[in-house]
């Protein structure tokens, strides 16, 4: 039988084997990996689904949300609050619709006006978040850290690994829905998509605070990881960044972009955090500039590039196969 | 001291110290009016103006405040370049403004780490001993220490200096005729790539005299940059993007707000107040203090 046929006949079902295939290697990962490897494991899942959901709202629109590590950390401490009274899946749901009030509230005061506003706002709202916690903690608690009881690492495995795939199909159908059409038109161009009808104002603050839901459910199941936390490490500014060149580096223009730079990145970043110490973060704001620079579909953007590349190369070499014959001629 | 009286001086120093942000504010604005670069790594040039006076003026044993004719020029070529390659090229490949503002920041985020690296490597986190005139003048009746003052006077010359330049000069005329048109004032025969590295350049070197005032006041250390980026962006659109005298204004204004805080209340929520004042304001008036609509 025709092999090519066959794949080209059902590249979906294939594709779909394929990623069931991946996602029960990473689900059984507990049972032949070691520790770190179920930890790295947690941590690229966690990148997987902040990247998706940042390149969801900032990717659609170009409004540049500089906070990704806010809804984390907010996530975090609503374990930090809750682990010993309610059960845990209650609380990632809570962590993520505390992320989703902040957003609201981020995303009432600046949506409504210029994209310059979000980002200012957006910049410093990690640290903003950082010093009120620890402001409250000390006035309220007494208290500059917590600890974190474990939910055994394969749990926060499955949990990350659950979030990851809820995420990119809410992402895949958001997309798809009358609020992602609109989100892509006010993309295209704000002043048209209003007068069109769109609610402008009322869907940007809405995809937004959804996208934090995301990253809020992520902190919360990432929490058990950290064992002590405290403002300064749940959040830290480089999970705000981390996403952001995942997603621009993946590519933002089709939802497989940002997992292919998170899974890739989520690597790099385990293996030169052990060879350089603190050091990557150099090497990484180079690739950012770079990947905005000289890629700005990321790598997925690529792929047609070449292609198109390929086939003028192609067509020139046919035409200049053809001129030569009729000069021959 | 009385009550009233502490609040007098808390205020008197929040003026003083003012100056200082109002000058990094006038900076930025000048990078986001005129180029369009939302230059969020703004804080990290001021850390590098004060790590360099540092450096500077205790290795060759000279005036602190002399360095700044060394840090600025040194700052405003690495500015200067940063917009003719870099933010330049980026132009040149974005399709439109938009696409270009939003990528610009992004590009000024991988900055910010990058700087951020070199310094800590160069001078790792500790801090320096970089205080220079603290000593305590009589002024209007109070004590204050003698580089709060300087550092006002230079922030606010400089800050005039600055505000004439932009408003009398050719030049200054060319740079506002590219800050609202770009292509038309190319058209006119302002050479544009020029204009916008000059600004960038003039921006970073504000940032690095900035730095040099900031290092005289307190310890020099490698992470000074990143709150100083966020009071630049409060300050800024607190006094309207793109206003020179609005960023003065509201550089002030957040001075003081900073020393009643920390004086009387708690230093941990500094920025917390000033985001509650930057909310109130985008709610109010979402141009700014003295901007236009």
């Amino acid at each position: 039988m025709d092999i090519t046929g066959f794949i080209s006949k059902h590249r979906k079902l294939l594709l779909a084997g394929f990623l069931v295939l991946i996602l029960i290697a990473i689900a059984t990962l507990p049972l032949y990996g070691r520790t770190y490897d179920v930890r790295l494991m947690i941590s690229i899942l966690a990148y997987v689904a902040m990247a998706i959901s940042w390149a969801m709202f900032s990717g659609v629109t170009g409004y540049m949300s500089l906070a990704p590590a806010a809804f984390l950390g907010v996530g975090i401490y609503a374990v930090a609050l809750l682990q010993r009274e309610l059960p845990f899946p209650v609380i990632i749901v809570i962590g993520g619709l505390m992320a989703f009030g902040l957003a609201i509230l981020v995303g009432l005061v600046t949506l409504r006006l210029k994209g310059i506003y979000f980002a200012i706002f957006t910049f410093g709202l990690v640290v903003l978040m950082a010093r009120v916690i620890e402001y409250l903690e000390a006035m309220l608690f007494n208290l500059h850290s917590r600890h974190i009881l474990s939910v055994g690492t394969a749990n926060s495995l499955y949990m990350m690994l659950g979030l990851a795939v809820v995420t990119v199909l809410s992402v895949y159908f958001i997309k798809r829905s009358r609020y992602g059409l609109a989100l892509l038109s006010i993309g295209g161009n704000e002043e048209a998509a209003a007068h069109m009808g769109v609610n402008t104002t009322r869907v940007k603050v809405l995809l937004f605070a959804v996208s934090a839901i995301f990253m809020g459910a992520a902190g919360a199941i990432m929490a058990p990881t950290l064992i002590y936390i405290n403002p300064g490490n749940a959040f830290g500014l480089v999970y705000s960044f981390m996403p952001i060149l995942m997603a621009v580096f993946g590519g933002m223009g089709q939802l497989y972009g940002p997992v292919i730079g998170a899974v890739a990145f989520g690597y790099i970043e385990e293996w030169l955090r052990k060879e350089l110490g603190g050091s990557f973060m150099l090497a990484f704001g180079i690739i950012l500039i770079l990947v905005i620079v000289f890629l700005p579909n990321g790598i997925v953007g690529l792929v047609p590039m070449v292609r198109s590349k390929l086939g003028w190369v192609i067509q020139k070499l046919r035409k200049g196969g053809q001129a030569e014959q009729h000069a021959n001629a | 001291m009385s009550g009233i009286e502490r609040v007098l001086e808390l205020i008197l120093y929040g003026i003083l110290s003012g100056g200082v942000y109002g000058l990094l504010a006038m900076g930025l604005s000048l990078q986001y009016g005129v180029c369009r670069v939302l230059n969020i790594t703004h804080g990290e040039f001021v850390m590098l103006g004060a790590m360099l006076t540092f450096t500077i003026s205790s290795t060759f044993n000279i005036n602190p405040l002399l360095t700044a004719a060394i840090v600025g020029p040194l700052l405003f070529a690495i500015g200067f370049l940063l917009q003719a390659t870099l933010f330049r090229g980026l132009k040149a490949r974005t399709p439109s403004p938009p696409v270009f503002e939003g990528s610009a920041l992004l590009v000024a985020f991988g900055l910010m780490y990058i700087i951020q690296y070199a310094a800590v490597m160069n001078w790792s986190a500790q801090q320096q001993p970089s205080v220079y005139l603290s000593y305590r003048v009589l002024f209007l009746g109070m004590n204050i220490p003698l580089n709060e003052l300087v550092a006002f006077a230079i922030a606010v010359a400089l800050g005039v200096a600055v505000y004439l330049f932009l408003a009398r000069s050719r030049l200054g005329r060319a740079i506002r005729a590219t800050a609202e048109d770009p292509a038309t004032a190319s058209l006119m025969g302002v050479n544009t790539n020029m204009v916008l590295a000059l600004c960038f350049g003039l921006g970073a070197l504000l940032a690095g005299v900035a730095g040099t005032l900031v290092s005289i006041k307190v310890q020099a250390r490698t992470g000074i940059g990143f709150s100083n980026t966020v009071i630049a962006l409060i300050v800024v659109t607190l006094g309207g993007l793109g206003s020179v005298p609005g960023s003065f204004v509201a550089g002030i204004l957040i001075g003081i707000v900073s020393q009643l805080v920390i004086g009387l209340w708690e230093p941990i929520l500094a920025m917390p107040v000033y985001y509650v004042i930057l909310m109130v304001l985008l709610l109010v008036r979402p141009a700014g203090l003295l901007g236009k609509k």
